[in-house]
């Protein structure tokens, strides 16, 4: 009987979260009481934990946006740190509700890989890392270097494209980690370390001496990082994408975590249907009246989590580039509520 | 009163017969498993077709895109998933062959070092192995790598070597044999000195039984295998042309490369395993009465002779077994390659291949067959040696 026991506990194991791939993710986090969201192990401004295991960066402001939607409280998120080899097999088998993790949108991962990308909350390119010493001004200059890269990335891939696209000699050293990968930089192991520009200046600060360093100009290739979910839950899909929507449309409209209260008061009929007042946009999505006050008082606009984690208020010191509002000369679009 | 005829039992009905109810319990729990795993691979099937995760092996003909570190065989990013796969495979291959034997050469000397009448021999092999087998693998690994990486120089200050070699943190670089016209003749004297060699032994071997007489068989042998194609090698003209390896901007090219990635990994697991093989040997030489040593000696034999002619090959019976399963350790240890950036099978395949497919499933199928496939051959291999060496009874 034991036998049997173990064999159908073994099958069960086996048998794929049967219930994860289509159930409703909203009512599956309602019920857990948490959001279960794929972060970075560890990049700074992007998701890394503090020595009292409170998590920063933008993602992570991303996936407290999120649980402040649905429970007006953003510290109901368990973050799961996963490796850029896993976190697709995390987010498919539903280990996790979102992945918000600096992954970077391409056409195969939205469609082979059984995810939709629902938005961009920060747009990078991939760049070079090479020591002061070495002399090299450019990318291109790079021939015969051996780069150290990390295992499972588009970064991987773009690597290996640009190098043959410019007829040069290629020596990778693939690691599973980024860490492992930077460890192995810095004890001299490669001459270059690529990823995506904003990682390389993140890295670049927990080198030993971080001012031996130079990120070289050359960008090449085109990075949208954003959340992902899974296919087959189009509410859930909707739900996160429109939580950075809300956030982005708040930096438009001047809503702050400061003066949103105020804002409750407003006769401007686009910050009425922002902040519930007019009409049921929230209810649409499942949501409550008040589900775009929430992110703001609790998180805070789009740019107030960019200047804090990557911006002039971080050690980062990231221009916002590309990354800035279509009315100040950057991309950051968002449609209207209405 | 009437004999009872023994064949014939009480009659009991079907449903308390023993024989009956074993058979149909063995068959429900059949029926019951086999339904199990057609549900759960059905349920993965249906899951995977409504998230719309591609499924099948359509991958396996795609450009991987991605560049490998080590490659035996021709691969570069424009190659196929499947290439891929081939390349992880023999880079797991090489390291797990490599690792075995010198893992076997360091286990024997330190299983019987520990053996040893000489005190120091004794407590350093035993103190080799009681440190080694009570870490962890991964630590060990990951002390090797970056050992490796710190104690070399940096390319730029590379040490040269005696012949034309380079050895730096990028790896070891040596001159690469290159074989040119009149090489096969080297190879058909070095095959012609093997069968030599062998005809000798077998002749020697039936004299001794004779006569009692002994041959320099190591001598003769020696002669045959090394000196034949020597002498034929001066009289071809050197047929090898070796390539220098070149020192570069960034890196040396050409000659023949030793990764420290790979060195790291062969070390920590041929230093890990033959801490275990040790105590394999330890036992089975233990395993062996004492008056066989005795006996031998009785007969006028040396110590070297009597652990090499008495006492190993009747400690090999103990020893082969455990030994296999240190064999298939090493083997299936060596996926810790991915830690230090050596490109295996787990690395190449279950790692970028299955993260740029995302078809985890397909994948990891495949990786544990790989594996299990490569067990079962190392295992079959090893019971094989091991019947031969059983003790025949005569």
């Amino acid at each position: 009987m034991k036998r049997v026991l173990t064999s159908i506990i073994c099958a069960a194991a086996l048998g794929f979260a049967a219930s994860s791939a289509d159930a409703q993710t909203l009512t599956t986090v309602k019920t857990r009481g948490g959001l279960n969201c794929g972060s970075n192990p560890g990049l700074a401004g992007f998701g890394l934990p503090d020595a009292q295991g409170n998590w920063t960066g933008l993602d992570v402001e991303v996936c407290r946006a999120i649980a402040a939607a649905i429970f007006d409280d953003p510290t109901k998120v368990k973050f799961v740190p996963l490796t850029a080899k896993d976190r697709f097999t995390a987010l498919q088998s539903g280990e996790v509700d979102v992945l918000v993790r600096n992954t970077t949108w391409t056409s195969s991962r939205d469609t082979s890989l059984g995810l939709n990308f629902t938005g961009v909350d920060y747009y990078d390119g991939q760049g070079f890392m090479v020591r002061k010493a070495l002399k090299v001004n450019s990318a291109l200059e790079l021939s015969d270097a051996a780069v150290c890269v990390q295992q499972g990335t588009t970064t991987e891939l773009n690597l290996a494209d640009y190098f043959r696209a410019n007829k040069m000699k290629l020596k990778t050293v693939t690691f599973a980690t980024s860490d492992e990968a930077v460890k192995a930089y810095d004890a001299g192991r490669c001459d270059a370390y690529t990823t995506d520009a904003s990682g390389l200046y993140s890295e670049r600060l927990r080198l030993a001496n971080p001012n031996d360093h130079v990120v070289l100009p050359e960008i090449i290739s085109k990075e949208p990082l954003g959340p992902a979910v899974r296919h087959g839950d189009d509410q859930w899909f909707d739900i996160v994408k429109w939580v950075l929507y809300a956030m982005i449309i708040a930096e438009e409209q001047g809503l702050t975590q400061k003066n949103i209260s105020e804002a409750l008061g407003s006769d401007n009929p686009d910050i009425k249907k922002f902040v519930g007042t007019e009409g049921n946009y929230g209810e649409q999505l499942g949501l409550t009246k008040d589900w775009a006050v929430r992110i703001v008082k609790h998180v805070g606009n789009y740019g107030e989590i960019f200047e804090r984690n990557v911006g002039q208020g971080s050690p980062l010191k990231i221009q916002r580039g590309l990354n800035a509002l279509w009315t100040k000369g950057g991309i950051q679009y968002a449609p209207p509520i209405r | 009163m009437t004999a009872v005829p023994a064949s014939e039992r009480p009659k009991v009905s079907l449903l308390y017969n023993p024989r009956v109810r074993t058979i149909a319990y063995q068959t429900l729990l059949c029926a019951i498993i086999a339904f199990l795993a057609w549900s759960a691979v059905n349920n993965a099937i249906e899951n995977l077709r409504r998230a719309r995760i591609a499924s099948g092996f359509e991958f396996w003909k795609f450009t991987s895109g991605f560049d490998i570190s080590q490659t035996l065989i021709d691969y570069s990013s424009t190659a196929t998933y499947g290439r891929a796969f081939w390349v992880g495979l023999i880079n797991t291959l090489v390291v797990a062959a490599i690792g075995i034997v010198l893992a076997t050469i360091v286990g024997f000397l330190a299983g019987i070092a520990r053996l040893s009448k000489n005190w120091l021999l004794s407590r350093l092999a035993g103190g080799y192995v009681e440190l080694i087998r009570n870490l962890p693998l991964l630590l060990q690994l990951l002390f090797w790598y970056n050992a490796v990486l710190k104690a070399l120089p940096d390319m730029r200050e590379s040490v040269t070597l005696p012949g034309g070699g380079f050895l730096n943190n990028r790896g070891l670089f040596l001159p690469q044999p290159n074989f040119q016209a009149g090489f096969e003749w080297v190879l058909a004297a070095f095959v012609v000195g093997l069968i030599g060699a062998i005809a000798f032994r077998i002749w020697a071997r039936r004299r001794q039984e004779r006569t009692g007489e002994q041959a320099p068989v190591g001598w003769v042998a020696l002669g045959l295998v090394v000196g034949l194609p020597l002498i034929v090698y001066f009289l071809a003209g050197q047929p090898i042309a070796l390539a220098y390896p070149q020192k570069g901007r960034f890196n040396i090219s050409g000659g023949l490369e030793l990764l420290p990635e790979f060195v790291a990994l062969l070390f920590g697991l041929v230093i890990y395993t033959g801490a275990f093989i040790a105590e394999v040997v330890r036992a089975g030489i233990l395993a062996v009465s004492h008056g066989q040593t005795e006996a031998a000696y009785s007969l006028g034999l040396r110590p070297g002779p009597t652990l090499r002619l008495v006492v190993i090959p009747q400690a090999m019976r103990v020893i082969v077994p455990p030994l296999t399963s240190q064999y298939l350790n090493l083997t299936k240890n060596s996926s810790l390659a991915v830690f230090v950036g050596y490109p295996d099978l787990v690395q190449v395949f279950a790692g970028t291949v299955l993260n740029q497919t995302g078809q985890a499933v397909e994948v990891i199928a495949v990786t544990m067959a790989v594996y299990l496939t490569i067990s079962l051959v190392t295992s079959l291999a090893m019971n094989w040696y091991n019947s031969r060496m059983a003790l025949v009874e005569r």
